[in-house]
């Protein structure tokens, strides 16, 4: 498609919230009405299949479209719940070693041939399965945490990016604690934006539904009531051209004012 | 009773309040960065060595195979460490320095 883009998601460190950003903003993108498809490229740890509760109507995984055992029509995964949803679910039987970027890119590029967003799920860590993640992406969604060993990777990440000439990589800070930041046990998302000195994406605020939604099998941006499942939403518009303003959280007062300075906008 | 000694020699948890851990965070984190960063702009040590190099060699002979440049990480803070030996004074410098 004519303005297609494909987006790694990937943070380095593990358990940051990658995959439940790659569902929930692939599901909030879908029910835009933008024609998505999700790539879990985490081989041989398939997870992204659970987090959408299609792991039983898996058949055909990645590896075997880039081995040609399966046509790429054949290998995606229908989301029945939103319209123009698809999931390209990950090989668990194979390893990292069993695809590499240059085919990585010619799938991604398959994959902008029907649909506008293509959102892959990058494995943990900076090696092979990362290599393989970022080989077909035009752009970066980074996802970290409030926490010192999340941004010190994040950081490390954005460097391997920049040197791979992926353009401006965007943040996702997960996982936030309104109330833990007021009382200054846990660092400000403005901090963490001067620090990595990267465009913030996002703001999402720990929440319990999150684990409830996993637990189910339905992403979070499915239903209405949720912070978390807002901030997600919020997300989707950004990346779908829209201005949305961040969330206060209501952390404190100078939490906005703060942000925008760090954004280099009007306080 | 109890009451007056807690008083007296002050009840430590409500009465210390601990710098928030947000603060420190940040502070370290920062101090990571610089150090991991070093490795991440891979030109850069070189690039700086060779200048470095450049400037020292007009006042002294120094050994540049022995010589060492690195980024140290020490207690709350990130150092540029040069370990330079010196084979000799030179007499001349190669230019002098305009006080």
């Amino acid at each position: 498609m004519a303005d297609s883009i494909a987006y790694v998601v990937a943070s380095g460190k593990g358990g940051v919230g990658k995959t439940t950003a790659v569902s929930n903003i692939g599901f909030a993108l879908a029910q835009r009405g933008k024609k998505v498809v999700l790539v879990d490229a985490d081989i041989g740890l398939r997870n992204l299949d659970v987090a959408l509760g299609l792991e039983n109507r898996v058949v055909y995984d990645l590896v075997d479209v880039v081995e040609g055992v399966c046509r790429l029509k054949q290998a995606l995964v229908k989301d029945k719940r939103a319209e123009n949803l698809y999931l390209l679910p990950a090989a668990q039987t194979r390893d990292k070693n069993a695809v590499n970027p240059v085919q990585m890119q010619e799938l991604v590029e398959r994959l902008k041939e029907q649909f506008e967003f293509v959102l892959i799920d990058c494995p943990a860590g900076i090696e092979q399965g990362f290599k393989n993640s970022i080989a077909g992406a035009d752009s970066a969604i980074i996802v970290t945490t409030p926490e010192i060993a999340a941004v010190r990777d994040a950081d490390r990440v954005i460097g391997l990016l920049e040197a791979a000439a992926k353009s401006d990589p965007r943040l996702i800070v997960n996982r936030v604690r309104p109330n833990m930041v007021k009382r200054g046990d846990m660092m400000h998302t403005a901090d963490i934006v001067e620090i990595l000195c990267v465009e913030l994406l996002g703001v999402v605020p720990e929440d319990d539904q999150i684990i409830v939604s996993t637990n189910k099998g339905e992403p979070l941006t499915m239903r209405q009531s949720a912070l978390a499942g807002t901030a997600f939403k919020n997300i989707a518009a950004r990346l779908a051209g829209e201005q949305v303003a961040f969330m206060s959280l209501d952390a404190d007062e100078g939490f906005v004012s703060r942000l925008f300075k760090a954004l280099g906008l009007r306080g | 009773m109890f009451e007056l000694i807690r008083r007296l020699f002050g009840d430590r948890r409500a009465a210390e309040p601990t710098s928030p851990s947000g603060g420190q965070a940040k502070e370290r984190l920062k101090i990571l960065l610089v150090h991991d960063r070093a490795s991440v702009v891979p030109d850069a040590l070189p690039a700086l060595k060779d200048e470095i190099i450049a400037v020292i060699s007009k006042y002294m002979d120094i050994d540049t195979q022995a010589m060492h440049i690195d980024v140290a990480r020490e207690q709350g803070s990130v150092a540029l460490r040069a370990n330079i030996p010196i084979l000799s004074w030179k007499k001349r410098p190669d230019h002098e320095v305009d006080l």
